[in-house]
């Protein structure tokens, strides 16, 4: 462990590489514990969509450092950028399947109202507060009342 | 690789270890979630914890073609992802 060796890396690339190997071991169990702990649909998705992806990307730029920059490392950066172009999407299209379903908040929380105006009147002291979608009856009828009247 | 610093294989196999006690985790919330996106998101989870496991596979044994191996599973893990919500979307409209 001298210096350069034979066929591996060396020590220099090594260290770089297991750091890189520990930052996106512990983003893996940030993003697995907070799917795990967390209340609702939506809160597990903001654990996961983002500190697994960053785990996964560091264990990708491990791979680039690791096997060099032609070849499979530029494949190692083709995948982080692959990651980072599909993760927010494929979280996006679950939260909206999850609000169509009509999965509620844990807690509290609610839709933000929607707005009838322009952005501009955005001053009045107390928005109208958005009807409630009655969650327990929309079992074998439509989550959206577009086409109400058949 | 054989010829790598030790404390590197030391890494590699303490992350592939927790990589794969995570994705069993994971698992659980397949298993246990209440509503259905609950367990697209941890499906989605156990494939981006399973391209690290490909990623640090390729890094332990040198085959570095395992790296396009966990490119194929992000970008199946993807699609598969968009399929479900779509049809848990259309499924719900169309019923």
């Amino acid at each position: 462990m001298t210096a350069e060796t034979a066929a591996g890396v060396g020590v220099v690339r090594a260290a770089v590489v297991a750091a890189l190997i520990v930052v996106g071991s512990f983003f893996l169990l940030v993003g697995t514990v907070g799917l795990l702990r967390l209340p609702d649909v939506y809160n597990r998705l903001h654990a996961t969509s983002k500190a697994t992806t960053l785990g996964a990307a560091s264990m990708f730029l491990a791979g680039f450092v690791y096997f060099g920059p032609g070849g499979n490392g530029l494949t190692s950066l083709v995948g982080i950028l692959f990651l980072f172009l599909t993760a927010p999407t494929g979280g996006h299209m679950i939260s909206r399947a999850a609000e169509r379903m009509g999965v509620d908040f844990f807690g509290l929380a609610t839709w933000p109202p929607e707005r009838e105006g322009p952005v501009e009147d955005a001053d009045v002291p107390a928005p109208p507060k958005r009807e409630e979608p009655e969650p327990s009856d929309r079992d074998g009828e439509q989550p959206f009342d577009r086409d109400a009247d058949p | 690789m054989a010829s790598d610093p030790a404390f590197l294989e030391l890494a590699v196999q303490a992350g592939l270890v927790l990589s794969a006690a995570l994705t069993l985790l994971a698992g659980y919330r397949v298993v246990a979630g209440p509503t259905t996106p609950d367990r697209v998101v941890a499906l989605d989870t156990i494939g981006t914890n399973v391209v690290a496991i490909a990623v640090l596979v390729a890094i332990a044994t040198g085959f570095g073609s395992f790296i396009l191996v966990s490119l194929v599973l992000a970008i199946i893990g993807f699609i598969s992802t968009i399929t479900v919500a779509n049809y848990v979307t259309e499924g719900d409209i169309i019923r």
